[in-house]
């Protein structure tokens, strides 16, 4: 009994095999596609935030507007962090393919170090501008910046956690059709992130500046 | 995929037609370089005002909208011929987002107005 049934015949283990691996390969386009459909809704959540900060940025209660608040060279610095950081990430999707360990670990490191350096930069901007009496309480238009470019922030060390653990599983499991799956699933959300950003420095940082009288 | 019982050039030739639009480091360095040079005219025209007020928010509006294209087809691979449902659903969600923002602006516009006047 036993026998038999671990001694199924060549094609149809082939065939079983064949369908094995076409089940895989579907449920990755399906897996990617409904890891997109999630990025479109995010896309929502985060229209919704910026259109109340739009709404409300006027709205400074007597206190500092944009135009003396925020510091456009160290916004630069920011956004080149992620843009390089999102680069990087399209670098290791390519050694991933080319099934390289050691380069595809190199590339998340550098990624991961990028955008370590960004979330530093906007926390460090974020405590000097609590320090100094601009906290989120003290105006509407604060209220939004810091929702706003905070959720912004907390996707991204999501996005941080989210790189180690992929490297830890890359370390450990090589590039299973599973872990390829869910490297594309990182690197869309990673490459989203950056899409957001060049809505956040477009419209709170440089129309800010310009708009805030 | 390692483990598979079938060579690479055939995995490579299955993946791509299931996932038809893979970088390549020139791919992804040309996507870098464009979204670079758009990103320091934004900053450059703000930082060093040579525009008028207007002139100056419609270069940072374009060339930001123009950069999400470019990071779309560079990064995201996002094209029609790619993912047919990947780009159906992004149009969908820029059309939400355009109702959103654009209905909530043209309604605080008219509150403010018509609250302040």
């Amino acid at each position: 009994m036993q026998l038999e049934i671990q001694r199924p015949g060549e094609y149809s283990m082939r065939a079983k095999n064949a369908h094995a691996h076409n089940d895989d390969r579907e449920s990755t386009s399906t897996t990617v596609f409904g890891f997109w459909i999630y990025l479109m809704t995010d896309a929502m959540l985060f229209a919704t935030i910026f259109v109340t900060y739009a709404v409300v940025f006027t709205n400074t209660a007597g206190g500092a507007g944009p135009g003396e608040l925020f510091e456009l060279p160290f916004v630069s610095v920011e956004t080149a962090l992620l843009l390089v950081s999102s680069t990087t990430f399209g670098f290791s999707m390519i050694t991933a393919r080319a099934e390289n360990k050691a380069a595809t670990l190199a590339w998340l490191g550098i990624t991961f170090a990028l955008g370590a350096g960004f979330l530093a930069m906007e926390l460090h901007e974020f405590g000097g501008m609590i320090a100094e009496g601009h906290g989120p309480d003290r105006s509407a238009f604060l209220s939004g910046f810091f929702t706003l470019v905070g959720t912004h922030g907390l996707h991204v060390a999501s996005g941080l956690v989210w790189i180690v653990v992929m490297a830890v599983q890359v370390t450990a499991h090589g590039f299973s059709e599973t872990i390829m799956r869910r490297m594309m699933c990182l690197s869309l959300f990673w490459h989203f992130l950056d899409v957001v950003w060049i809505c956040v420095f477009s419209i709170v940082y440089l129309l800010g500046v310009i708009l805030n009288v | 995929m390692s483990s598979q019982p079938h060579s690479p050039a055939e995995d490579h030739a299955s993946t791509s037609q299931t996932h038809a639009a893979h970088g390549t480091y020139g791919s992804y360095l040309v996507g870098f370089g464009l979204s670079a040079l758009l990103t320091a005219i934004a900053f450059a025209v703000v930082m060093m005002p040579m525009f008028s007020r207007p002139t100056t928010i419609v270069v940072v509006t374009v060339v930001g909208l123009v950069q999400i294209c470019v990071q779309n087809f560079f990064f995201m691979h996002l094209t029609h011929r790619s993912e047919r449902w990947n780009f159906v659903s992004f149009f969908f969600t820029v059309l939400i987002i355009a109702i959103l923002v654009g209905g909530s602006l043209w309604i605080m516009y008219h509150l403010n107005r018509n609250m302040m006047m």
